[in-house]
């Protein structure tokens, strides 16, 4: 009991940093239809970006400022970069994003080195809440699940409530026809893709120091958020969250779930001995392939349900 | 008149490194390790410790009236990379190629190294291991060419074996899935049922090697286990990782591990870990404090003036007294002559002890330690307010294990 519901907190954790950093790449997807390869990259800027404003100035002024600077880098991105490679097709963004993704990964390295940082959690926050069977429960921890949840209020409020998340959720189903409408879509593309940003921004401030920060952490994330999006569809962002708190939980409980597909054959009263024929498939231990697991989810919903869990349309 | 001058750019082009390495008064040595991606502390900080102690070898003469040179190559953790740094080690006629973090890299070097000085022999490399160290390396894959300068995981194991105190009975083992970490494993495992067969292993995890950010998942399964020991042999962002999530989970055990002293290490112990980490290491820079050794004091003192990371791979000076003493003995930069020359030699360490490159296997055979993180030392680590205490000496021909090499050696 006491293992479930630790890893049950750590599992949630995890997920709700996935969902702040897909999130974004949801919305910039369903948009506009560009794969952005460098949103990643400009999480990993957020985490140096807040490492650099909390040594000179404090935490709290990075976890405003950073985020700022982030959407405003996406914004650039947008308007010089994207804007331009647009006509030239889906292919041409595709390309353009994941040169940027490498760029960015080497300026990193020069500016920063290729050591990792010690971007670290502030001391104000660096307590247990509470102990939960002996086990202590950082308060950090806590701080990140509640960031992540105002995050998505916030988002699901403007979305809802305002003029522009109006606009912005008709542009996510048809984008032409909002087009056709006479609204400011190329405006309202750059607002999303800096929106889309700043999350990642701020996913990078709270998760920068909860991981390691360090050049590669853009490549890690990267894939794991690419699943996550893809499960969850394109165009809804509730299948975002779902697909993220799904894997975040799937890769967390797959290290304390210590089965393997020889025990589920023991169940049925097959037996699997060292002879059997792809023992050594059968006999390896959850654990130990639970980095795979997202991509083995990958693949079943391309192959079952390619839209996604709620995905509402294709590219 | 182009093509000409097009000839004449690429023909300097490539004679250009046979002619600095022909014409060159220095000995280099080359080092390949990862400096770039999850591991790039642990080969940066290798770096900056080898160039300190170059210079302290050059400023007592070098060998053969020539000083020492390092040439650095990033093998960013991948064995292809490695082989790469590899072809231009020979390209450049660099004598030595030393590597210290990863044994499939090393087993991919010792393979590489072999089949290069049987076809080309004017172009031969020997391989110096200063830190792979599954048990392997010098038992089935031995090789002629290949000269291990740090304990191997049996050795290692049964130190972290013999020290495990009488009232542990539940053991947790955690280790990194690769060459090493397998090698580890299987190792402790035998010497456990050998010595400790009152001990029950609880656990027994291999977690992807350098992938894990988060190990608080691992915490809460150790200690569901009911684990009173951690055995471990994970080095980089993947030991200081895990020690942080036990730290942080306030997780109620002791830490018996062979690289907590690395870089990172220290401090993500924390001023908590008082007491409770153990590491088998060669060195640590409070057995000078204890053994009254004051010139070396000074001299790993003087280390941290101008760094600010610990001097823990200070002990990588007795790798490079005997490339010193080897490359005197041989009387040449010749990569056979310097081989033949090194197997076999008695050196006495910076310690004062008499250590050994044994011939049978290519095995270092020297003193290691075991030590305590502990608030009682002269010299703390990252500044934490703690340090390595020794608690342990374990003296070379007490851990001089037998070895399974048939070794071959070139009949030139």
């Amino acid at each position: 009991m006491e293992v479930f519901l630790v890893t049950l907190l750590n599992g949630l954790v995890y997920g709700m940093l996935l969902f702040m950093l897909a999130s974004g790449l949801t919305l910039i997807f369903s948009m506009m239809g560009v794969l952005n390869f460098a949103h990643a990259s400009i999480y990993m800027i957020g985490a140096y970006l807040a490492y650099e404003l909390s040594r000179h100035l404090d935490f709290w002024a990075a976890l405003v400022i950073a985020p700022i600077l982030c959407g405003l880098i996406g914004a650039a991105i947008e308007m010089y970069g994207l804007r331009k490679v647009h006509r030239n097709g889906h292919l041409a963004e595709l390309l353009f994003t994941f040169g940027l993704a490498f760029i960015i990964e080497k300026a990193v390295q020069m500016i920063w080195g290729l050591v990792a940082v010690p971007y670290r959690v502030p001391s104000a926050l660096d307590f247990s809440l509470f102990t939960i069977y002996g086990t202590t429960f950082p308060a950090y921890r806590a701080f990140m699940l509640l960031i992540s949840a105002l995050m998505f209020v916030a988002i699901w409020l403007l979305l809802t409530r305002t003029r522009i998340g109006l606009i912005i959720q008709a542009a996510l189903v048809h984008p032409d026809m909002v087009g056709a409408l006479g609204h400011n879509v190329p405006r309202v593309f750059t607002i999303v893709f800096a929106g889309g940003s700043a999350l990642a921004g701020l996913a990078g401030v709270i998760g920068g120091n909860y991981l390691v920060t360090e050049p590669a952490m853009a490549f890690t994330m990267g894939p794991i958020v690419f699943v996550v999006v893809v499960f969850g569809g394109l165009g809804s962002l509730e299948g975002c969250f779902i697909a993220s708190l799904i894997i975040g939980l799937v890769q967390t409980f797959a290290v304390v779930l210590d089965v393997s597909l020889a025990d589920l054959l023991a169940r049925l009263g097959i037996v699997v001995t060292a002879t059997t024929p792809f023992a050594e498939i059968l006999t390896v231990r959850l654990p130990r392939v639970g980095a795979l697991l997202p991509f083995v989810l990958l693949v079943l919903i391309l192959l079952f349900k390619p839209r996604g869990l709620l995905g509402t349309r294709d590219t | 008149m182009m093509w000409r001058a097009l000839t004449l750019f690429v023909a300097i082009f490539i004679a250009a490194p046979g002619l600095t390495a022909r014409a060159a008064d220095t000995i280099k040595v080359a080092y390949t390790d990862p400096l770039s991606g999850p591991f790039a502390e642990v080969g940066d900080q290798n770096l900056k410790q080898m160039q300190y102690i170059i210079d302290y070898i050059n400023a007592r003469g070098g060998a053969l009236g020539k000083k020492f040179e390092l040439v650095s190559f990033d093998n960013k953790s991948q064995p292809s990379e490695a082989l790469i740094a590899l072809k231009t080690v020979v390209d450049q006629n660099i004598p030595i190629i030393m590597q210290c973090s990863g044994s499939n890299i090393a087993a991919a070097l010792i393979d590489a190294v072999e089949k290069n000085n049987i076809r080309n022999p004017d172009s031969r490399v020997v391989y110096v291991n200063c830190g792979a160290v599954a048990t392997e390396l010098t038992n089935e894959k031995c090789s002629f060419w290949h000269f291990r300068f740090d304990a191997n995981a049996a050795q290692k194991a049964e130190i972290l074996v013999r020290a495990l105190p009488e009232d542990v009975k539940k053991v947790y083992m955690l280790n990194q899935d690769y060459l090493f970490g397998q090698s580890l494993q299987r190792d402790v495992k035998t010497y456990l049922a050998k010595l400790r067969s009152d001990v029950q292993v609880v656990g027994d995890e291999l977690i992807p090697l350098g992938k894990i950010k988060d190990f608080s998942p691992y915490v809460t399964k150790i200690k569901a286990a009911g684990a009173q020991a951690l055995i471990t042999g994970n080095w980089g962002p993947d030991m200081s990782l895990l020690i942080k999530a036990g730290m942080d989970a306030g997780l109620d055990i002791t830490y018996y591990t062979l690289y907590a002293h690395l870089g990172g290490g220290p401090t993500a112990i924390g001023p908590r870990g008082g007491g409770k980490v153990f590491v088998v290491q060669p060195f640590n820079e409070n057995i000078s404090v204890e053994t009254g050794n004051k010139d070396l004091e000074q001299w790993t003192s003087d280390f941290r003036k101008t760094h600010d990371f610990d001097f823990y791979a200070a002990g990588f000076r007795t790798i490079f007294e005997f490339i010193q003493a080897g490359f005197n003995k041989a009387g040449s930069t010749d990569p056979t002559k310097f081989a033949e020359a090194l197997e076999g030699l008695k050196l006495t360490d910076m310690l004062g002890r008499e250590v050994t490159m044994r011939r049978d296997d290519h095995q270092f055979i020297g003193e290691y330690f075991v030590g305590i993180f502990s608030k009682d030392v002269k010299y703390d680590s990252e500044k934490t307010g703690l340090g390595w205490k020794t608690v342990k000496t374990v003296e070379g021909n007490e851990i001089a294990q037998p070895t399974t090499c048939q070794m071959k050696r070139p009949s030139s």
